[in-house]
């Protein structure tokens, strides 16, 4: 094994790839623009959305409640709402967004209140519509303060203390530590973004390094230089995978950039996305190196294997549809870890790309099955060190060299 | 020195079944010589010429490259020996000083040597011009240049070409043939294959005609002239390969 001739070949591989817009656009710019432009920009543009549809006064239209002056001054009194007259064909002005709610108290509705006899308000709303729910939820907080009110005055007037009504209370409390807590929510999205960056790192220069070497016409020259096969396909391999594991380092760098960002914008309480702002920053180095380490062989594993399938390509394009179905092929197991209920057994840790998946889950969460560690690190590295010798005995193939 | 004994090569083809490439193939090129391999398209000649420069491996048969076995010492025969085809094509993001250094360095140069060595050649076939450009921005004379450049980095003893003028424009074409006759002068083993008889009749110390992947006829153009009573090139090889075409044809 000559270490300078796998070196003179990655040098120059890596030479190339620095100089090839298509390799810097896939490996190094859209890891690190994808993140802010889907996260920060969609999320600003979320939050804008959101905020726009807060602001506006919706109109409301008020049926009935002529014989209940007190609910109707309540309502008309409501902070960023216009109550609008009763008028005919109601239902399709809501559905045609010119208001968007109505509200209808029924007949004698005070009056059978101050009687404790019980009865119904209906608050009509067009469901998903984001500007209807805000304007029926306004309606309906202010019924339900209104009814709560009601019954304080009922149990005050029977000299009742409000604990009738509440004999016990019933509270939820967490004992995982906030890291925990996101690690599970979010663990999984991470192993799934860095098993599919390594793999879509890879692909671009797994396809130029073989199938666009015979399509160009160098295959010919370098294989009538003295360097041995393997060590050609040795230093093809390992600027594979720099371009695998770079585009995972990146993106996952970006992404903690970019949630951070939005974190800062949003208060960072609300939402998923804070929360995984506030963990990636969180993570610390032993969970860093925990992944990165765990990415390795398979970054490993998908170097090799998009080789070898590249190789077979006599042409780049022939190349992209042998390897864009792969993408669907890694997906599933990937996705497969975010499934909630989804965790580690002995079975499931020997099946490739699943098994990393779900171990990112445990490692962002800081839980560490040392067993389960080993077998998924050694069975990666088995699985991809026979992915490498299928990649280097296909490399001494002629007819897949030469497939013509 | 070349030395070919009964080079054979079959392929396996889905619908054409077995096919015999090179059959059983033996010659000799000496040192100072240029041997011509002349036939038609599919003769052979890129088979024959690939198994010699250890790109591909015969199925039986071998030959000695420089001493060398090309079949159990594949990587020692290639140091040996400077391979130039129209199929050998460039790095297209390299320059023309780093991809004629990327085989210098291949071939075990150290760095001194490699620096002498680029200099000499970039020197004599005048390409100081544009040896740092990138190999996607020369002219075709100057990649036929380049690729001459990088079959001389480590001054090999054997110069394989195959079919090195085909496709190129009358002045690259002397560029390449000028090239050869250097080799020769200089002492090397020459062997090129074509089909342009012109080249053949003005380059080569000894010929030999292949159709269907066998050696049909061997020797110097006058022992050709006079075994087959003709004078051109062409017919001599049109009366050799003829009988075995229509045996082909009729088969």
């Amino acid at each position: 094994m000559s270490m300078r001739n796998i070196g003179i070949v990655y040098r120059k591989e890596l030479t190339e790839a620095v100089r090839d817009r298509r390799t810097v656009i896939s490996t190094i710019l859209v890891p690190l623009l994808l993140f802010p432009v889907l996260s920060v920009g969609f999320g600003a543009l979320a939050i804008a959305l959101v905020g726009k549809a807060k602001d506006e006064v919706p109109k409301v239209m008020l049926r009935g409640g002529e014989d209940s002056p007190d609910v109707v001054e309540g309502l008309k009194k409501l902070d960023k709402i216009e109550i609008v007259p009763e008028a005919p064909g109601w239902k399709d002005q809501i559905i045609n967004k010119e208001i968007r709610a109505a509200v209808q108290i029924p007949a004698g509705f005070q009056s059978d209140v101050a009687r404790e006899k019980s009865n119904t308000v209906k608050i009509f709303k067009y469901e998903g519509e984001m500007k209807s729910e805000f304007a029926t939820e306004k309606v309906e907080r202010y019924m339900k303060d209104y009814r709560d009110k009601v019954v304080k005055e009922r149990l005050a007037a029977k000299n009742l203390p409000e604990t009738v009504l509440k004999p016990f209370e019933v509270k939820q409390e967490n004992v995982a530590p906030p890291e925990k807590v996101s690690g599970a929510a979010i663990g999984g999205l991470i192993g799934y973004m860095v098993i599919l960056l390594c793999m879509t790192g890879a692909m671009y220069p797994a396809m130029d390094l073989t199938a666009g070497e015979k399509e160009r016409g160098t295959m010919e020259t370098i294989l009538s230089s003295p360097i041995s096969r393997m060590h050609l396909v040795l230093g093809k391999f390992f600027l594979i995978l720099t371009a695998a594991l770079g585009t995972a380092i990146l993106s996952v760098l970006s992404m903690g950039v970019s949630f951070s960002v939005l974190g800062h914008y949003t208060g960072l309480t609300a939402g998923g996305r804070a929360a995984a702002a506030g963990l990636l920053l969180k993570l610390g180095p032993k969970t860093v190196i925990s992944v990165f380490l765990m990415a390795l062989p398979v970054a490993f594993l998908f170097s090799a294997v998009l080789m070898t399938i590249a190789l077979f390509a006599k042409t780049y394009k022939e190349a992209q549809s042998y390897l864009t179905p792969m993408t669907f092929v890694v997906i599933v197991p990937a996705l497969a870890a975010m499934l909630p209920g989804s965790e580690l057994t002995p079975k499931l840790s020997l099946i490739p790309i699943l098994n990393v998946s779900l171990l990112c889950k445990e490692l962002v969460a800081g839980t560490y099955h040392w067993n389960f560690i080993a077998i998924i690190f050694f069975s990666t590295c088995i699985y991809a060190a026979a992915a490498l010798f299928i990649a280097i005995k296909m490399f001494q193939r002629e007819s897949v060299l030469f497939r013509s | 020195m070349i030395e070919a004994r009964g080079l054979s090569k079959r392929f396996q083809d889905k619908k054409r079944g077995e096919i015999r490439a090179v059959d059983n193939v033996s010659f000799t090129c000496q040192p100072g010589k240029i041997y011509g391999l002349l036939g038609a398209n599919g003769a052979g000649k890129t088979t024959t010429l690939r198994m010699l420069a250890t790109i591909l491996e015969p199925t039986d048969g071998t030959a000695i490259v420089c001493g060398y076995d090309v079949v159990e010492h594949p990587e020692k025969v290639r140091a040996n020996v400077g391979f130039l085809s129209t199929a050998t094509a460039l790095y297209r993001r390299l320059t023309a000083q780093e991809f004629v250094e990327y085989f210098g360095r291949l071939n075990g140069l150290d760095e001194p040597t490699l620096k002498k060595r680029v200099d000499d050649i970039f020197n004599r076939l005048d390409m100081n011009e544009f040896r740092d450009r990138r190999c996607d921005k020369l002219s075709t004379g100057m990649m036929q240049k380049t690729s001459i450049a990088r079959t001389l980095v480590h001054d090999p003893p054997v110069m394989i070409f195959d079919e090195p003028t085909n496709g190129l424009d009358i002045m690259t074409a002397r560029t390449i043939t000028a090239f050869i006759r250097e080799c020769r002068d200089n002492g090397k083993t020459v062997i090129f294959s074509t089909h342009i008889m012109s080249e053949v009749e003005k380059l080569c110390d000894t010929i030999g005609i292949i159709q269907s992947g066998k050696l049909l006829v061997e020797g110097s153009l006058g022992q050709l002239r006079d075994k087959y009573a003709e004078h051109e090139l062409e017919e001599i090889f049109v009366k050799v390969v003829t009988p075995h075409y229509v045996a082909e044809e009729a088969h």
